[in-house]
């Protein structure tokens, strides 16, 4: 794998850092007039997500991590394992469940997704922005009440939670926000 | 449509700039110190291990030479002061190689000047009027703090930056989400110094007023003197407004014996970091041989003097072509 000089830090780049794969997310180079130069950088664990902060010599340098973000189709859950299949190839890949972590409550089967392997085994799985969805379970609602105010919990049929308006009833399909977690619109079959 | 051709600041920064340096020429002229130019192609370049060069080839066969690109006019300047030049000051361009980022760029401007029989006391006083001109109708400045290195650091951190205490500075590295210094410092004072200063107290130094540091450890003194009641420290100051640092001023070396040693030092530095190989500057140890007038000095960036006084984030907005536009 390539390496990296603190030069070449820039947001977006893989890095191997403490062992784990990291996203450079912002590089700022710190020097004082007369003393050393320094880049702070902030960086994102990408199997933790978590975010830190840490400060190199300038000039150090970071073996670069071979990850990448592959759109997938989720095909099914064995009970141990998800599977994912590459489209274009039909090559499959299977995650265990903390790999996928909040994102299985949005994943349908047959759906697309985004996959992100390190040395071509999954690192993270990313929902499509906008999931359609069926209620499976919500109070039913006053018919003809339109209005926007309220709302209330609806369970969908991959599990999540989410809040929808009076009038939607159970067995609807609706389009959700997988970022926020919001409701967007009924989905007409 | 190509934008790559066009100026990254607005063309109001244009004349901010020439507001500013006419500003300066009036100040100066005001107190009859002298506009001078000198060379930025040079037989040889500071020795600072922390400052990396440009150089160029000049040929005219069959003579052919490497020049360097000034890191700084002070060497230059030094030679004219030794020659009988009395107080002298010029806006210039200095050059260091690989420095580029929110607050640098590899070519920037310098306002540079000297003052001869001035102590660093006064040579603050001047430093603080100037600002203050060059703050007037810009933007108000809070009273002026004058702090030395020891106090502000203690303040800050807690640690003492004169005595050297190993397990003191990691325990505070491990205590404040900057574990990494303790692999990257080592046992390595200046460096560690350095570390913090720019890491956890600078930010902090100047909110809306200028923040004068002096009284440098003396590990950190470069071309300073060491301070005669205090061998610890130097009489050296750093200036700072919004945890910017703006510029940096002695009260300078005059002992040309002192000065060939720790080129020496520095040169032997910059060997041990396999840093491109510098020459000393035998003009200038000759300029000091002859007599060097007893003198202050200060070098102002005048690009991040800029950014200050537009509000600017990054030094890209207060230049006209930074480096990858030029």
């Amino acid at each position: 794998m390539a390496i990296y000089s603190t030069n070449e830090f820039k947001a977006g780049l893989k890095v191997m850092l403490d062992n784990d794969p990291c996203a450079i997310i912002e590089n700022e180079f710190v020097k004082p007039g007369k003393g050393q130069a320094f880049n702070r950088v902030k960086i994102r664990n990408l199997k933790t997500g978590r975010v830190i902060e840490r400060t190199f010599k300038s000039g150090d340098s970071l073996e670069g991590a071979d990850v990448v973000d592959v759109a997938m189709q989720y095909l099914y859950n064995d009970g141990e394992f998800r599977h994912f299949m590459v489209p274009d190839t039909f090559e499959q890949y299977q995650c265990e469940e903390k790999v996928i972590g909040e994102t299985s409550k949005w994943l349908k089967d047959q759906d697309s997704c985004t996959v992100t392997l390190w040395n071509d085994a999954p690192l993270a799985v990313s929902p499509p922005n906008f999931v359609e969805l069926a209620i499976v379970e919500t109070d039913p609602g006053l018919r003809g009440d339109t209005s926007g105010g309220g709302g209330k919990p609806a369970t969908l049929e991959t599990g999540a939670v989410v809040r929808v308006p009076l009038f939607v009833q159970p067995g609807e399909i609706i389009k959700v926000d997988t970022r926020t977690g919001e409701y967007i619109s009924r989905v007409k079959e | 449509m190509p934008t790559e051709w066009q100026p990254t600041c607005p063309i109001e920064l244009l004349r901010l700039r020439a507001q500013v340096f006419a500003d300066i020429r009036q100040f100066f002229l005001a107190r009859a110190v002298l506009e001078v130019e000198t060379p930025l192609l040079g037989n040889s370049c500071g020795t600072d291990p922390q400052l990396d060069f440009f150089t160029t080839d000049y040929c005219a066969p069959p003579l052919q030479r490497t020049l360097f690109l000034q890191t700084s006019p002070e060497f230059a300047m030094k030679r004219l002061l030794a020659a009988g030049s009395g107080c002298i000051y010029q806006i210039a361009k200095a050059f260091r190689n690989g420095e580029s980022g929110r607050f640098h760029n590899p070519e920037f401007t310098l306002l540079e000047w000297y003052r001869v029989g001035f102590t660093l006391p006064q040579l603050m006083n001047e430093i603080a009027d100037l600002m203050a001109v060059l703050f007037s109708g810009h933007r108000a400045l809070k009273p002026t703090q004058r702090v030395s290195y020891q106090t502000v650091f203690q303040r800050y951190t807690g640690l003492n930056p004169l005595a050297f205490s190993l397990q003191d500075y990691c325990a505070y590295a491990q205590a404040n989400e900057v574990s990494e210094a303790v692999s990257l410092c080592g046992s390595d004072h200046g460096l560690w110094l350095d570390f913090i200063f720019s890491h956890k107290v600078q930010p902090h130094l100047g909110e809306n007023a200028l923040c004068m540091v002096y009284g440098y450890p003396a590990c950190q003194s470069s071309l300073a003197r060491l301070n005669k009641d205090n061998s610890h420290v130097t009489d050296r100051v750093e200036v700072f407004i919004n945890g910017i640092e703006l510029g940096n001023g002695y009260y300078e070396l005059t002992d040309a014996k002192e000065q060939d040693r720790r080129f020496d030092e520095e040169i032997a530095i910059r060997q041990q970091k396999k840093r491109p190989v510098t020459v000393k500057d035998k003009h200038l140890v000759s300029a000091l041989e002859a007599g060097l007038p007893e003198c202050s000095g200060m070098a102002i960036g005048l690009d991040r003097l800029l950014m200050l006084l537009s509000n600017s984030a990054t030094i890209n907005e207060v230049l006209n072509f930074p480096v990858h536009r030029a």
